[in-house]
């Protein structure tokens, strides 16, 4: 899953089959740190209450319709929930990997 | 599947029924010298991992699924190991 901020609203009155009650909205993806990385995309908001402001993570692919009341449909980003928190580690814990790596370039240092 | 590093944890109240009672960690993929490439993922944690740890993570639907016991589920990546050691020959 990615983060996402709701930028915004789509309304469709005419729509496939199976996406009667589904909510379309304007988001922008983000990287790790939060900020904003590519296209804004469409997606289904799975969870009902996001809304624009929101920074909330999304499943993309097939995954994305299995997250709407009716799974086979058309969908292929949704926002799965809404992010209360995100704490990121820095420091050295994150600086070096804690699994031992063995590479032929290393032994040749 | 591949190999990622533990950098973070996410908080969600308001998430799908799927995303009940699991742990949301952020990983950030590896590339082979085990540096970070900045490609990431929010992952479900079934292994107890914590930020620092490397981990092997899946991301793909059928295999999340299958190991988390729900279907329909959305979910696509999944935390399935604590990488110990990892030894490449050439």
């Amino acid at each position: 899953m990615k983060f996402g901020r709701v930028i915004g609203t789509v309304v469709a009155t005419r729509k496939v089959e199976g996406f009667e009650g589904v909510k379309f909205l304007v988001v922008q993806l983000l990287d790790e740190d939060l900020r904003p990385e590519g296209e804004p995309q469409i997606a289904a908001d799975a969870t009902a209450q996001a809304g624009p402001g929101e920074l909330v993570f999304m499943v993309g692919s097939r995954e994305a319709a299995q997250a709407l009341p009716e799974i086979f449909v058309p969908a292929d980003l949704a926002i799965t929930g809404i992010v209360d928190e995100v704490d990121v580690e820095r420091g050295v814990r994150r600086a070096q990997p804690t699994a031992v790596w063995h590479s032929p370039a290393d032994d040749e240092d | 599947m591949y190999i990622g590093k533990v950098i973070g944890t996410v908080v969600s109240t308001i998430k799908i029924d799927h995303l009940d009672g699991r742990k949301l960690l952020l990983v950030d993929q590896l590339d082979l010298r085990g540096n970070e490439t900045g490609s990431y993922d929010i992952a479900v944690d079934v292994v107890q991992a914590g930020p620092g740890d490397t981990v092997l993570v899946i991301d793909e639907g059928n295999g999340a699924r299958q190991i988390l016991g729900i279907d329909p589920g959305a979910i696509r990546a999944v935390i399935v190991g604590v990488v110990d050691e990892v030894a490449l020959s050439e």
